[in-house]
């Protein structure tokens, strides 16, 4: 059984006995302490056997009886999902790569044992063209600073003793003994949080509105219901500190005079609702969530709502809806959740990032938070960085990093050395980003001003070889099915928008059809119910912007440059045609006519672009045009 | 107990799979004139689902008496919500995530030579029960993009060639079930 902790006194008590717990992770100067290994335990590194890398280990240390020298546990995500599982020795500050099950033996006898690092697991750093130890050595987390990711890489998620030895609860406590409900609120108003969801309101505002409701019952809800597709930061924080979102709802609970928090979690992350659930477990148990928290007669109760695959109830109101158990269709705004949420209570809906934001501006002080980013967004953001990029993961870096720095410098570029050509932030509700703007310094702002948004903080980077047309009819796909219906512009309007974009791409377009687009686009944004009507021709409109001459070759020339549209495409045999008979042999249609050893002919009206010719000719005689 | 809706005339499912709901509704201890009661019903379906593998017609009567809520609001939920569905699915549901950045890394080839291998299509499933396939939205695994979901198991960084692979490992563990 848990200890119960039933004062403020009581916490600072116990995070001294359990500081010690996590001290050489965070303090890597003494290098004489006890090792600890951590292997990365998000969904990307669990996929690639991390829990039987660390189950290997654990053995190994106890068949060794290394067990006082070393010991192994999992973390949250490091970020550097493109090469994982990340596995990190403490203290010595050593980074490995891409470790497999099988490679826990050679940890142990020879990093462990013998002291001796191993080479082929280190990193190599595409800059100096070196193997490198540490993770300050790469440029993936030079520029990174993790405030919401504070943990992540850190603590076993699991355990709530080494979420307290990082300072954890101890917001909370701060908050219900030296702070009022008001003092709360001002604070957060003046460090210039803005929800991470997507809209950037600020948060302390938003509290503020809920809390002049005078009545007895009222509501928090986190909003987990991470439906952008390429999005993982909300996963990730929930997989690597689920402690943080409790402990800032609790607070959120306090300043607005609510005892009910409810996180709303869509039920494709499994992962994270079983360290959710293992973190409310044992939160009760010491007494940061149930009745009379730390003793000042607070009370307050998580409790985990599913979500069920619709991507509309990431809206609030729709949320609020589906969590009453009803179909997930928004209500128009006002009233606002913060008058008239959940049951007709005042409600606040924050996302994942935001509530992680939290404990930390508590602790540290809004001017500690108010000094990091940019004039009107502060502190930092999490993007998860995915595509046609080389390093895809999870970054955290200061409000005003430019696009060029996370792309090339985090990102380490494009993907075998192709050309960049755009970079989609915000999800279905964004928009493409081309070259020119690279440099632009990422705010809410900003981001809107050249035709995009922040979002829940995706970043697709698209190169040479991406069709952006595909791309908007791609995001029209997504939105169409996901449009619940309730409002006509989005149910009718999107899928006449992708019925153009699917006629462009089908080499049946005409100009006619652009001025359509664009114009029926206007009309879907201005007239939607919901945010995901009025954002949803954005990817449509940003690629007109940018990408006018991509759609015009469609069009006029019946092309797609990318070589993506595939009734587009044309395939042609060349000189280099030895007559080995592979693509005539492989095509579905037998449209490829010729002789051994002579040339062969593709008949272009018989062929219905499968591409299984092209795929097979290991001569690079069949061009795709 | 008033039933809110006629009992199905015929129930063909297994009496312990409804028992295990069941108990699992009882523990709810759901007061019918609570006028938050409807607030179970997601939990529920999910549940149900985890028991039965679909949602038929005559799972929805029952949970809808069970919930003292109408078949048709049951049923208005179940139809909004993707994650529920009303037909069974394979006994290994292949499920391709199609994610954006599966999808600029060639999620929809995977997913066609997945739909070419089985001869059905995304949403279907064998005549066998044995296979299904699902696209997905983002499982989130971006890092391993493109990613195939068999079951729970996550296949990562999943080439066209892998496709014939995946799907021998699984036939191989359905004839082997036969023997058995």
């Amino acid at each position: 059984m848990a200890k119960k902790i039933n004062s403020y006194d009581d916490l600072m008590n116990y995070f001294k006995e359990k500081e010690p717990l996590i001290r050489n992770r965070i303090d890597l100067t003494d290098k004489n302490q006890k090792r600890q290994i951590l292997v990365c335990g998000g969904t990307g590194c669990h996929a690639s056997e991390s829990k039987l890398l660390v189950e290997n280990l654990i053995k190994l240390i106890k068949d060794k009886g290394l067990s006082d020298k070393v010991s192994a546990s999992q973390t949250g995500c490091f970020g550097f999902c493109e090469k994982g599982p990340i596995v990190k020795v403490f203290p010595d500050d050593v980074f490995y790569i891409e470790v497999k099950p099988t490679d826990a033996d050679e940890i142990i006898n020879r990093h462990i044992i013998e002291n001796k690092v191993i080479e082929r697991l280190l990193y190599e750093e595409p800059s100096i063209k070196k193997k490198v130890e540490t993770q300050q050595e790469m440029s993936f987390y030079k520029k990174q600073e993790r405030i919401a990711l504070r943990n992540c890489g850190i603590i076993d998620p699991e355990t709530i003793d080494e979420y307290i030895a990082n300072k954890g609860y101890q917001a909370l406590g701060k908050a219900l003994t030296a702070m009022d409900q008001d003092g709360v609120i001002t604070l957060l108003i003046e460090s210039g949080l803005r929800g991470r969801g997507g809209g950037g309101f600020p948060t302390g505002v938003k509290w503020s509105l809920a809390k002049k409701n005078n009545v007895p019952e009222k509501f928090i809800i986190c909003n987990a219901d991470e439906g952008d597709p390429g999005a993982f930061m909300d996963r990730s924080i929930m997989e690597g500190d689920p402690n943080a979102v409790l402990e800032a709802m609790a607070i959120g609970g306090y300043a607005i005079g609510a005892s009910k928090g409810y996180i709303y979690i869509r039920a494709e992350y499994p992962l994270a609702i079983e360290r959710l659930q293992i973190a409310i477990n044992q939160s009760r148990e010491m007494g940061f969530l149930g009745k009379n928290i730390l003793g000042t007669g607070f009370d307050f109760d998580v409790e985990l709502k599913y979500g069920a695959g619709a991507f509309v109830c990431g809206e609030e109101t729709a949320l609020i809806h589906s969590i009453e158990g009803m179909r997930g269709e928004p209500t128009t705004k006002p009233p606002f959740p913060a008058n008239s949420g959940l049951w007709e209570k005042p409600t606040i809906v924050n996302n994942v990032e935001t509530y992680a934001n939290i404990p930390p501006i508590i602790l540290n002080g809004a001017q500690w938070y108010n000094s990091k980013g940019d004039v009107k967004s502060k502190g930092t953001k999490v993007f998860a960085l995915a595509g046609q990029i080389n390093n895809v993961g999870l970054v955290e870096v200061p409000m005003g990093t430019t696009l060029r720095e996370i792309i090339y410098e985090i990102g380490g570029g494009i993907r075998d050395g192709l050309e960049f050509k755009s970079v989609q932030t915000g999800g279905p509700s964004g928009g493409c980003i081309t070259k020119e703007h690279l440099d632009t310094p990422i705010t809410y702002e900003n981001l809107i001003s050249i035709g995009s948004m922040m979002g829940s903080g995706g970043m697709i980077v698209m190169s040479e070889k991406d069709c952006m047309v595909n791309i908007a009819k791609f995001y029209l796909e997504f939105t169409v099915d996901e449009s619940c219906g309730k409002c006509t512009p989005c149910r009718v309007g999107n899928k006449r928008l992708l019925e153009i974009l699917t006629k462009i791409t089908n080499g049946n377009g005409t100009m006619e059809d652009l001025a359509e687009l664009k114009e029926l686009s206007e009309v879907i944004k201005d007239t939607s119910l919901c945010g995901l009507g009025q954002t949803a021709p954005n990817p449509v409109l940003s690629t007109l912007q940018y990408f006018w001459d991509e759609y015009v070759a469609h069009v006029v020339d019946k092309k797609c440059p990318a070589g993506v549209c595939q009734k587009l495409v044309k395939y042609e045999i060349n000189a280099k045609c030895i007559g080995c008979t592979a693509c005539a042999r492989v095509c579905p249609v037998e449209c490829i006519t010729g002789s051994v050893k002579q040339p062969h002919v593709i008949q272009q009206d018989k062929c219905i672009k499968c591409g299984a010719c092209y795929t097979k000719c290991k001569f690079n005689a069949i061009d795709k045009n | 107990m008033e039933k809110f809706n006629p009992e199905p005339k015929i129930k063909t499912l297994p009496d312990e799979l409804y028992k295990k709901l069941d108990s699992y509704i009882d523990d709810l201890s759901v007061d019918r004139k609570d006028p938050r009661k409807k607030g179970n019903l997601i939990q529920v379906l999910h549940k149900a689902q985890g028991i039965f593998g679909y949602l038929p017609e005559e799972v929805q009567v029952h949970i809808a008496n069970r919930l003292f809520l109408h078949h048709s609001e049951v049923s208005g939920v179940i139809s909004f919500y993707n994650y529920f569905t009303t037909t069974p699915k394979g006994k290994y549901c292949v499920s391709v995530c199609m994610g954006t950045a599966c999808y600029v890394k060639g999620a929809e080839k995977i997913l066609n030579e997945f739909e070419k291998m089985l001869n059905i299509k995304a949403g279907e499933v064998t005549e066998d029960l044995k296979f299904s396939i699902d696209a997905l939205r983002c499982v989130g695994a971006c890092g391993l993009a493109p990613v195939v979901l068999i079951n729970d198991k996550v296949y990562g960084r999943v080439k066209l060639q892998d496709v014939k692979k995946i799907v021998e490992e699984y036939l191989v563990a359905t004839e082997s079930e036969k023997k058995e």
